[in-house]
């Protein structure tokens, strides 16, 4: 009786786990059900960025930080935006990598390889800040063409390479030469191989600055493929499309550089200010330079709520292009009134500066803590926006976050 | 003492027999283990891959609450053109990002067209148009908006 009930028994249960297995099956095929629409890359694997970046655009790949993910001193990888404007090239051999010094200002035309500029020129590292031209565009009204960026196309990594200068100065600068433009391998997105996706460059002035780097290493470590790798021009301070990335070719112009994204309106504002919704005609667009003053509370995160009597402590950073940051101010009552901040020296030369403060509030409500940095020519961030411009450059609005006192 | 040896042998009969019920319940008890842990080990995978390509193609315009999945797009009078003439390029979410009235929308048609390998679009150009000026006009934001979308959260220090 035993063994026949035993025997009953092994064989309902190797049904039930036939028909177990069946239903597992089943559910396997679901997991591994993945639409065709949504099989694009996941790209915070892809470039191994923080969940809570934004995706403004998948093609060519826009990625921007928000404010609290910038809160490193030096800004990590995970947190750094990414512009691209062409697609990210697939297949880079670091070891068959040469960059090519050429141009009508040349005086030798000279080919070297990556492991020759490593060991032909000194190494230099320098924090840089590098912010989109771009960055701020979403608030502009009327509303500009192009990625809608908020706060968070901005950022300071640390970056080790040789100077620009160095390279220049061993194939030779003739005496007219006015600006340097980069090449790089990033395929157009028609994929039209006769176009560039971007080539643009700055003066002769800037390219020769200590700070100019051509750039391997990134915080450290080989730069990601995403931000340029093997080889990114970096120019601080400056609008972060003069940092081409994946540059193979570096040409010395006698003529202000005419690459793709130079001309028409490209990276330029009106030469004169216009009223918002203005026509412009390119001959009037003005390329932009030096990028303007500017800070971001990236501490606490926006929407903290706090207990009365507590004291908020609030920090973050602030950088002014060429110049230096020389003050900065909080205010909690939408400007009425400001108090100085704590400020830290730049590391070096066009890193950004950090800030800190301590902020007393005198009852419960709701609250906005805004920030306002000034600069070494005594320019402050307007509160509002700055000057309407067709493409949508320069926001440097004081950014503030939402506070509750309870 | 006959029945002695006879008996033994049938013994041992029982036993080989019950010996070889264990032997296969082990194994066959030992495989649905080793199933149920790892229910990859026994399956075909690139037959069942295949089956499921098929039953997307059909989904790939599914639209679902008004807007096209696969792009983002709002269902709306010209959504296949705009998605067959502009996404193509540049991923939908360059379109959907922008609020724009039909001058900036043709300028930027224009300047695709002139500089970025966009073709003639020929009578799609006022449907393309009309659908964006519709569904993605500009929004007034003024000289600065208020903070909208915040989380609200404790802080603790």
């Amino acid at each position: 009786m035993k063994r026949r009930d035993f025997v009953k028994k092994t064989t309902l249960s190797s049904f039930a786990t036939l028909i177990g297995a069946e239903v597992v099956f089943g559910s396997k095929l679901m997991e591994g059900y993945t639409p065709v629409a949504l099989q694009d890359p996941d790209p915070f694997k892809l470039f191994n960025k923080h969940k809570e970046m934004i995706v403004l655009n998948n093609k060519p790949w826009n990625i921007e930080a928000q404010a609290h993910l910038l809160d490193d001193k030096i800004t990590p990888n995970s947190s750094m935006f990414v512009r691209n404007n062409g697609l990210v090239p697939e297949n880079i051999d670091a070891k068959k990598w040469t960059l090519t010094i050429d141009g009508e200002s040349v005086k030798n035309k000279k080919v070297y390889t990556l492991n020759e500029l490593k060991t032909k020129f000194s190494h230099h590292t320098y924090q840089l800040t590098l912010e989109c031209g771009g960055n701020g565009r979403s608030e502009f009204d009327p509303p500009a063409k192009g990625n809608q960026w908020t706060v968070g196309a901005v950022h300071c990594a640390s970056w080790t390479g040789v100077r620009l200068r160095d390279v220049l100065e061993d194939a030779g600068i003739k005496s007219n030469a006015v600006y340097i433009g980069f090449h790089a391998v990033d395929q157009h997105l028609s994929m039209d191989p006769s176009k560039e996706a971007i080539s643009r460059g700055c003066p002769i002035s800037k390219a020769v600055q200590d700070e100019t780097l051509l750039a391997f290493k990134m915080n450290g470590e080989d730069i990601p493929l995403v931000h340029g790798y093997p080889l990114r021009l970096v120019a601080g301070g400056w609008p972060a499309s003069v940092s081409g990335k994946w540059v193979n070719r570096i040409s010395i112009r006698d003529i202000v550089h005419d690459g793709a994204k130079m001309t028409g309106t490209a990276y330029r504002v009106p030469c004169e200010t216009v009223a918002p919704g203005q026509k412009v005609k390119d001959e009037n667009m003005c390329i932009i330079e030096s990028m303007p003053v500017k800070s971001l509370i990236t501490y606490p995160k926006s929407g903290a709520i706090i207990k009365k009597g507590k004291v908020l402590n609030i920090r973050g950073h602030a950088w002014a292009g060429e110049l230096e940051v020389t003050k900065i101010e909080y205010s909690i009552d939408f400007g009425s009134t400001w108090t100085e901040c704590n400020i830290e020296k730049p590391a070096n030369r066009l890193a950004w500066q950090h800030f800190s403060a301590s902020i007393d509030f005198p009852k419960t409500g709701y609250y906005e803590v805004w920030a306002r940095a000034t600069d070494s020519n005594n320019k402050a961030q307007p509160m509002i926006l700055p000057g309407w411009n067709p493409k949508g450059y320069l926001n440097n609005a004081c950014h503030r976050i939402a506070v509750k006192v309870k | 003492m006959d029945k002695e040896p006879s008996f033994n042998s049938q013994v041992k009969n029982i036993y080989h027999l019950l010996m070889v019920l264990f032997l296969l319940f082990i194994i066959s008890g030992g495989s649905l283990i080793y199933y149920a842990n790892n229910p990859e080990a026994f399956s075909f995978k690139k037959e069942t891959s295949n089956l499921v390509a098929v039953s997307l193609e059909e989904d790939s315009d599914r639209i679902e609450n008004g807007i096209h999945i696969r792009t983002g797009l709002i269902e709306a009078e010209g959504l296949m053109t705009v998605v067959n003439n502009c996404t193509n390029c540049h991923s939908a979410k360059l379109v959907t990002q922008n609020r724009m009235d039909a001058d900036g929308w043709n300028t930027t048609i224009k300047w695709m067209q002139e500089t970025q390998n966009l073709w003639d679009l020929g009578g799609n150009h006022e449907i393309i148009v009309n659908y964006l000026v519709t569904n993605y006009p500009p929004v007034k934001k003024g000289r600065r908006m208020i903070l909208t979308n915040v989380e609200w959260y404790e802080l603790e220090e």
